[in-house]
C-alpha cells in the first residue's frame, strides 16, 4: 500500500497510456509529465500568494485578504480574472517585440528548471547526467528577460530596475554555484537522482542529509542567501524596491503580462527552493527512518512549501538592503566564506571517517565566521544602540 | 541529418544573420544570443551534453548579459546617422569568405584524413570531469591562473579610476 502510493503519479500515468499503442506511449508519458509539471506549480503559485498575503497580514498585525471565498482563499480566482481582463497597455515609445518577448522568455526559462528536479521516487521528467548544469543554465537564462523587459520598456525606472537586478543575479550566481559545488564534490555527481540518493539512507534513525555535516550547513546557508537574492525576494529586493523604482523593471507592465511576470518570480521561487531541498536537505527522502512510509513526493513538496514559509517569514522580517551593502555583502563576505567552505569540504572529503574531521571542519568554520564578522565591524563604530521615540 | 539538425541550423543561422544585419544594437545582441541558443541546440543534439550546457552558462547566461550592459554603458542603442554598414564592408566580406573558405575545405579534408567513426562516443560528464582534473590539470590551472589575474586587474582597474575622479 505504501509502495503504491508513493507512486500513484506515476502508476496513474503509466495506466492512461497504457490505453494508446506501444510506439506513442513514451511521447505521451513525457507530454503527461509536462501538463502535470505545468499544472501542478501554476496551482501552487495561486495558494502561495494567499498564504503569502495572510502570512504578511498576520505579522503586520493585518487581516488580510478576507472578502473572496472562505478566509479570502478564493482571492487569486478573482487575481487571476482581474489580470486576464485587464487592458494591456504597451507604451507608445516601447520596443513592442522584446516588450512583448521578456515575460514568455522569462516563464518558459522558468519552467525548464523544473524538467531536472526529482520531485520523488522515480520521479523527475529527464534523469541527466548533467541535471545540476541543466538547471543552472536556465537559470542564468531568466537575467536576459529581466534585462528584456527593463531595456523595452524605455523607461529609466525599469532600466534602472533591471540593472540592478542583472548585477544583483549576476554576484549571486557565483555563490549559488559554488555552493553546489560542494554537495557535487561529496556526491559525486551533477545527476540530481544520484545527490539525492546518496543522501537516502540513515545512520540509526537520522538522515544522511548534507545539511547534517559542518561544511553542508554553511554551504546551506550560503546557498540560502544566494538564493534570495537570485529570486529578487526580501531583503535584496532593491531591483523592485517601490520607494525608490516604483515597481522595478516590470513597471510598464500590466495585464497578463504582469501577471507572468508574477507568476515566473515565484515559479523561480519554487525551482530555487526545489534544488536547495534536492542538493541539502535529502530531497524527497524522509526525516526519519520510522518515517519512510509516508509517500516520497509528500517529503518533497513538504520541503519546499518550508522553504517557501521561510521566504515569507523572511519578507516580514527583515528591512531591505542597500545596493552598496548588497554588493559588498556580495563579494566581501558571501562569496570568500563559500571559498572557505569549499575547501573545508575538501577536507572533509579526504580526512575519511572519524569525530576527528567533525572537530576540525566545524572549527575552521566557526572561526573564519567570527573573524570575518569581527573585521568586517571594526571599522564601523556603531555605539549603543539607542532609540527615540515620537513625543 | 535530421529534420531537427536543419531546424536547428536554420535558427542558428537567422538568429547569426539577424545579429549582423539589424539596426538596433540591442536587437543585434538579443539576435546573437538566438545564435547561441541554436548553437547549443547542435551540441546537445550530437550528444555532447556538457559542452551544450556549458554553452548556454557561459554565452547566454554571461557574454550575452555583458554585451548588452557593455552597449548600455557607452553608447546608446539608437542607430547612428551614417547607418550601421561600415565603409569597408567589401573588405570585411572577401575576409569573412575567405574564413570560411578555409574553415569549409578543413572540414571537407578531415573527412578523408581522419578515420570514420562509426559508433557514437559515449563522453559522460563524469569522464570530462575526471579528465580535466586528471590529465589536463596543468591547463585547468593555467587557465584559473589567468582568469584570477585578469580579475585582479580588474579590480585594479576600478580602483584606479575611482582615485583619479576625487
Amino acid at each position: 500500500m505504501a509502495a503504491t502510493l508513493d507512486q500513484i503519479f506515476i502508476l496513474l500515468r503509466n495506466w492512461l497510456t497504457g490505453f494508446l499503442p506501444g510506439a506513442l506511449r513514451p511521447v505521451a508519458n513525457v507530454l503527461l509529465s509536462v501538463v502535470a509539471i505545468v499544472c501542478v506549480f501554476p496551482g501552487l503559485f495561486a495558494l502561495t500568494t494567499v498564504f503569502e498575503r495572510k502570512g504578511l497580514a498576520r505579522i503586520q498585525n493585518r487581516l488580510g485578504p478576507n472578502r473572496v471565498g472562505p478566509f479570502g482563499f478564493f482571492q487569486p480566482i478573482a487575481d487571476g480574472i482581474k489580470s486576464l481582463t485587464k487592458e494591456d497597455i504597451v507604451p507608445s515609445s516601447a520596443n513592442a517585440a522584446v516588450h512583448f518577448l521578456a515575460p514568455l522568455v522569462l516563464v518558459v526559462t522558468v519552467f525548464m528548471g523544473f524538467a531536472v528536479l526529482p520531485m520523488g521516487r522515480n520521479m523527475a521528467l529527464v534523469d541527466m547526467d548533467a541535471g545540476l548544469l541543466f538547471f543552472f543554465a536556465m537559470g542564468a537564462s531568466t537575467e536576459l528577460s529581466v534585462f528584456m523587459a527593463g531595456w523595452s520598456s524605455r523607461n529609466k525606472y525599469s532600466l534602472m530596475g533591471a540593472m540592478r537586478a542583472v548585477a544583483q543575479m549576476i554576484s549571486y550566481e557565483v555563490v549559488l554555484l559554488l555552493s553546489s559545488v560542494a554537495v557535487v564534490m561529496i556526491s559525486g555527481s551533477l545527476s540530481l537522482e544520484k545527490i539525492v540518493d546518496a543522501q537516502s539512507h540513515f545512520s540509526g534513525i537520522f538522515p544522511n542529509w548534507y545539511i547534517f555535516t559542518p561544511w553542508g550547513f554553511a554551504g546551506f546557508v550560503m546557498f540560502a542567501i544566494a538564493a534570495t537574492a537570485e529570486t529578487n525576494r526580501s531583503p535584496f529586493d532593491l531591483p523592485e524596491g517601490e520607494s525608490e523604482l516604483v515597481a522595478g523593471y516590470h513597471t510598464e507592465y500590466s495585464g497578463f503580462k504582469f501577471a507572468l511576470f508574477f507568476l515566473g518570480e515565484y515559479l523561480a521561487m519554487f525551482s530555487i527552493s526545489g534544488l536547495g531541498t534536492t542538493l541539502f536537505l535529502g530531497g524527497w527522502s524522509a526525516p526519519f527512518s520510522f518515517l519512510t512510509w509516508v509517500p516520497s513526493w509528500i517529503w518533497f513538496f513538504g520541503k519546499v512549501m518550508t522553504s517557501i514559509f521561510v521566504f515569507i517569514w523572511m519578507r516580514g522580517t527583515l528591512p531591505r538592503l542597500r545596493q552598496d551593502q548588497l554588493m559588498n555583502f556580495a563579494w566581501k563576505f558571501v562569496l570568500p566564506f563559500t571559498l572557505l567552505d569549499l575547501m573545508d569540504t575538501a577536507l572533509w572529503r579526504f580526512m575519511g571517517e572519524g569525530w576527528q574531521r567533525w572537530v576540525l571542519c566545524s572549527a575552521i568554520l566557526a572561526g573564519a565566521f567570527a573573524m570575518m564578522g569581527r573585521l568586517g565591524m571594526r571599522k564601523k563604530h556603531f555605539g549603543p544602540r539607542s532609540y527615540r521615540y515620537a513625543e | 541529418m535530421s529534420v531537427a539538425f536543419y531546424l536547428i541550423a536554420a535558427l542558428t543561422l537567422a538568429g547569426g544573420l539577424a545579429a549582423v544585419l539589424l539596426k538596433n544594437t540591442v536587437h543585434c545582441a538579443l539576435a546573437l544570443t538566438v545564435a547561441f541558443a541554436g548553437l547549443a541546440l547542435l551540441f546537445l543534439q550530437l550528444d555532447a551534453q556538457f559542452a551544450g550546457f556549458a554553452q548556454i552558462l557561459v554565452y547566454i547566461g554571461a557574454v550575452a548579459i555583458l554585451v548588452v550592459f557593455a552597449i548600455l554603458l557607452t553608447r546608446g542603442s539608437d542607430t547612428p546617422k551614417d547607418g550601421v554598414f561600415s565603409q569597408s564592408w567589401l573588405v570585411g566580406l572577401v575576409i569573412a569568405a575567405g574564413v570560411f573558405a578555409v574553415l569549409g575545405w578543413a572540414v571537407i579534408e578531415s573527412v578523408r584524413v581522419l578515420p570514420q567513426e562509426t559508433a557514437t562516443p559515449a563522453v559522460t560528464v563524469h569522464d570530462i570531469g575526471n579528465a580535466l582534473v586528471g590529465r589536463y590539470v596543468l591547463p585547468l590551472e593555467i587557465v584559473a591562473l589567468l582568469l584570477t589575474a585578469a580579475t585582479i586587474g580588474a579590480v585594479i582597474v576600478a580602483m584606479h579610476e575611482k582615485e583619479r575622479s576625487r
